[in-house]
């Protein structure tokens, strides 16, 4: 995200239990509801979401959400942030990979939450946990 | 611990997804339903998820997970109801739902689980 974005109101979760992950689905759906999506994008931004809380408790071990509406000028969005204090991510291209689980999932979280998105960051070193940010944009 | 009720109309079990679910919620309806199954000798499962404004990699190996015991127990899984924002999103987030039939709602379901069971 450069720095011309604007944000106008965070709110921060903490996701340590599946339940934590219900309540940030229909966290962020208010907000996307609220920013103006469509069904179609706010069911997009709820998924991403989802796939990357579970992610935050599953293999973070636990950590936060930060739910913030944002402004670049022209445009509204949304950005999602997901921080643990878990082991990190060796490979993160690797993570990145359709299919790719160490946990005995889908693998399709990671991935899935990109394409997902119109933004897309991660950063990660092991030992040093892993902050995932994405970004839905909402044209004015 | 909180539970999906599962119903039976005839050889048939039927399931409505109305709440969001967490994921232990998913998993016991997969191991309710499997047992279900057995015990009633079910022909066939049906899957409402009409109600369900989201459905994540989770619930979508949850819905191909109870696909694929069901057909191990020989009896078919149909899954109803999709919303179609649900629908997009799912191709987006690459999730095939391999082996799992789908129909529009519960009749045309029913109608489905009666021709291949």
């Amino acid at each position: 995200m450069n720095r011309d974005v604007v944000v106008e109101v965070t709110e921060v979760m903490n996701l340590k239990s599946g339940e934590d992950v219900v309540r940030l689905r229909q966290k962020v759906r208010e907000r996307a509801v609220a920013t103006g999506f469509t069904l179609v994008e706010q069911t997009k931004v709820v998924t991403a979401a989802s796939e990357l809380g579970r992610n935050t408790i599953q293999y973070g071990g636990g950590g936060q959400a930060r739910i913030s509406v944002v402004a670049n000028g022209t445009r509204r969005g949304l950005s999602l942030e997901f921080a643990d204090q878990g082991p990190g991510i060796a490979d993160i291209a690797l993570a990145l990979t359709d299919g790719y689980t160490s946990g005995g999932g889908l693998g399709l979280g990671l991935s899935g939450a990109k394409r997902l998105s119109d933004e897309f960051e991660i950063e990660s070193q092991p030992g040093q946990g892993t902050r995932v940010t994405i970004v839905r944009w909402k044209p004015f | 611990m909180e539970r999906i009720p599962i119903l039976r109309m005839g050889r048939y079990l039927l399931v409505t997804i109305q709440v969001d679910m967490h994921d232990q919620l998913a998993m016991n309806l997969q191991d309710d339903l499997t047992q279900r199954i057995v015990s009633d000798k079910a022909r066939g499962v049906l899957i409402d998820i009409s109600s369900l404004d989201m459905v994540d990699s989770f619930i979508g190996r949850m819905i191909s997970n109870i696909a694929g015991m069901s057909s191990v127990l020989d009896a078919q899984t149909v899954v109803v109801g999709m919303q179609p924002a649900v629908a997009i999103t799912l191709v987006e987030l690459g999730l095939d739902l391999k082996g799992v039939r789908t129909a529009l709602n519960v009749e045309k379901g029913m109608a489905l689980l009666q021709a291949v069971s």
